[in-house]
């Protein structure tokens, strides 16, 4: 059976049980690249060029992790995942970045997904990295079929049943078949905003949310928010957002601004994002302009030490409790 | 409701010569300088790309001459300039700042709101009236590269360092009065003539240098610190890969003048970098195989820290610098980049080019 090796980073946490399923349905074994670990971190770091966010750099780490352990490694384009948005600059330019890179590559499965002029892009999409496998159409939209409907369970855990993206995967990943799913308790809510691959990535989040768990918080992404909400919050903006991510980011927090039960925002973003850059500033603006919530920004790359993280996520929870405390 | 906008090279003496036509009472903002840098640092976000910060910086200092509205183009990404006026706008509302922003958007559903941002500024006048603005601009903007592109020649054959640079500087003053098409030309072609007149070092072939990147640190002498007036001085003639005109051309024409067109550069960029990725991350790549295959000697590619499309050239330049033989340098600007430090740079680039130059002639000649 031929394998397909997908790097565990970038879009791999909004997308995977849709990846894993297609592959799956036409034949592949799926393999995933371990995850984050020093070496992993430390090969991304020495092969990209020191600009780019660590996100990337990660990538870099994960392609050179499944080499020699997969026939195939999926490295598709993201260009645009809703029409007229785009991902990223760098994303757009991932496929050629990585093969500029000199690294011994096995086949790569490449295909381009721009679906900012129109969704039937994705079915183009679809049909063209099924090729790769099998020239039967059919086979190929019934694997797409059921592979859509495994991501649309993957959003329905983390939208309406208010999963977090790292345990709803361990459904798909293989890593237990009885995930911790979070309980809705009646605790303190944080928002937590941020980039799935970097909150959700325990090496370089440096296991933020569990440490937010621990301290007796409820953790709430922009990703447990349903979709129609985010959008009808971002377009309260005068210009509409063009980064998918960045849209979904000030969503939520002009979302969050609204729910009483989230007593504290924490924005997490990587030294040198483009999008967060700008998008972070006009969150923090708004916050600072509602004046009822506290907001932490976290900037992390791979030089950011644990001890320092761990200082200001106590300090400001210490804070926002005792905040709560006295409102109540 | 005197109008003002960003600063980027020259921009402003065809942008000034455009509202002008239509009578709007104009502020240029002074010059970018070390205050118009500090004024936009202070009060932008700290990870934004550094035009962002320049250009408030500009608003600033042209709010301080009586300027209360602002013309900023718009974009529809993935680029961060696309957003630039939505943050700056905030900026300045949360500074207390009363300015209005005239936002120029490229049509993204229907052409009708960019025609009445258009109207608006234009206040009355007819559309023949604005095409004929446009035209004038056009010219001038045409004009101003054709001088420069001189200028760049006869800058490292100069026997007198400097000369070319003050008859430019000349240039673009007078330039400024004139408004009729033959005036203009006029104009350039006196001060080309002037400019070959200048005593010339005899039979000196310089070394030449493309400079590629993101447009506004191509096109802003302040933020590339003077880089061309450098690497003139120390014998190197340099071209660029954006000029003003190409760029109109391309993107408010749509490419219907017959001049050197991005598409062309896009396709050279293949099979190093398939797909755009916003900005002139595209065009960067492209340029420097294009320059590569005209038997120039090196590239160097300037950018904001953290610009997100030349990050991408950034990574893909050295294959291109490998199969194309061509020795590239990626030099990013930002608020701490110094002057001396660049030189530096600059020199010891322009030595390993010269050495490469002369090892190729000897070889050749044995």
């Amino acid at each position: 059976m031929v394998t397909v090796g997908i790097p565990r980073a970038l879009f791999y946490y909004y997308y995977f049980p849709l990846w894993r399923d297609f592959f799956r349905q036409l034949g592949a074994e799926v393999v995933l690249s371990a995850p984050t670990n020093k070496k992993i971190v430390n090969q991304g770091v020495a092969l990209a060029v020191d600009e780019a966010c660590l996100p990337v750099k990660l990538f870099y780490g994960h392609v050179v992790d499944l080499i020699g352990k997969v026939d195939m490694i999926f490295l598709p384009r993201l260009v645009s995942t809703a029409r007229k948005e785009y991902i990223c600059p760098k994303l757009m330019g991932l496929p050629d970045m990585i093969k500029a890179s000199g690294i011994a590559l096995p086949k790569l499965i490449e295909v381009n997904i721009d679906m900012s002029k129109s969704d039937r892009a994705l079915k183009q999409a679809a049909l063209a990295l099924g090729r790769y496998f099998t020239n039967n159409e059919l086979r190929i939209l019934r694997a797409w079929n059921l592979a859509k409907f495994s991501q649309q369970q993957f959003e329905y855990l983390q939208a309406d049943s208010g999963q977090l993206a790292l345990e709803a995967l361990e459904l798909w990943n293989g890593e237990s078949d009885y995930p911790r799913l979070q309980r809705q308790e009646e605790r303190p809510r944080i928002g937590l905003l941020g980039h799935g691959y970097n909150i959700y990535d325990r090496y370089i989040s440096m296991d933020l949310i569990q440490k937010l768990q621990k301290l007796g918080a409820q953790v709430v992404t922009a990703e447990n928010i349903p979709a129609d909400i985010i959008e009808e919050e971002a377009a309260r903006l005068p210009k509409r957002m063009f980064w998918t991510l960045g849209k979904r980011q000030i969503g939520a927090a002009f979302h969050f601004l609204k729910r009483p039960d989230i007593i504290g925002v924490i924005h997490v973003a990587s030294f040198g994002c483009g999008p967060d850059s700008l998008v972070g500033e006009l969150i923090e603006r708004h916050m600072r302009r509602a004046k009822t919530m506290p907001f932490l920004f976290l900037t992390i790359d791979e030089h950011t030490g644990e001890a320092g993280v761990v200082t200001r996520l106590e300090a400001f929870w210490d804070m926002i409790s005792w905040r709560d405390a006295q409102c109540r | 409701m005197p109008v003002t906008m960003p600063h980027m090279g020259h921009l402003y003496i065809p942008l000034k010569t455009m509202l002008e036509y239509v009578g709007l009472e104009v502020i240029v903002p002074p010059l970018c300088s070390k205050r118009t840098l500090s004024l936009g640092t202070q009060n932008s976000p700290e990870f934004a790309c550094l035009p962002l910060k320049i250009n408030l910086g500009n608003f600033l200092e042209a709010r301080e001459l009586g300027a209360d509205t602002i013309v900023m183009a718009g974009g529809l990404g993935p680029c961060r300039f696309g957003y630039y006026a939505q943050i700056q706008r905030e900026i300045l509302r949360d500074l207390g700042v009363d300015m209005k922003m005239v936002i120029l958007e490229p049509p993204d559903t229907s052409m009708r709101h960019l025609f009445e941002d258009i109207r608006l500024l234009a206040n009355g006048h007819s559309w023949f009236t604005i095409l004929q603005a446009i035209r004038v601009a056009w010219y001038k903007a045409r004009a101003i590269d054709l001088v420069e592109m001189k200028l760049q020649e006869i800058r490292p054959r100069e026997q007198q360092p400097g000369g070319a640079d003050k008859i430019f500087e000349r240039f673009l003053r007078d330039v400024e009065k004139v408004n009729q098409k033959s005036h203009i030309y006029q104009m350039a072609e006196d001060v080309i003539a002037e400019m070959e007149g200048l005593p010339q070092i005899e039979c000196y072939e310089p070394v030449r240098i493309a400079i590629v990147g993101e447009i506004y640190t191509v096109l802003e002498p302040f933020v590339n610190l003077n880089m061309e007036k450098h690497l003139g001085r120390m014998g190197v003639a340099v071209r660029r890969s954006i000029y003003l005109s190409e760029w109109i051309n391309d993107h408010i024409f749509k490419g219907i003048l017959p001049l050197k067109s991005n598409k062309v550069v896009r396709k050279l960029a293949r099979p190093y970098l398939n797909h755009f990725v916003g900005g002139h991350g595209w065009e960067t790549v492209g340029s420097t195989v294009e320059h590569a295959q005209l038997g120039f000697d090196g590239v160097i590619q300037v950018a904001p820290l953290t610009c997100m499309p030349e990050i991408v050239a950034q990574t893909i330049l050295p294959r291109v610098s490998n199969d194309k033989d061509i020795p590239v340098m990626t030099i990013y600007v930002d608020e701490q980049t110094g002057e001396a430090g660049l030189i530096t740079r600059l020199e010891a680039f322009v030595d390993l080019i010269k050495r490469k130059k002369q090892l190729k002639k000897e070889v050749m000649n044995t």
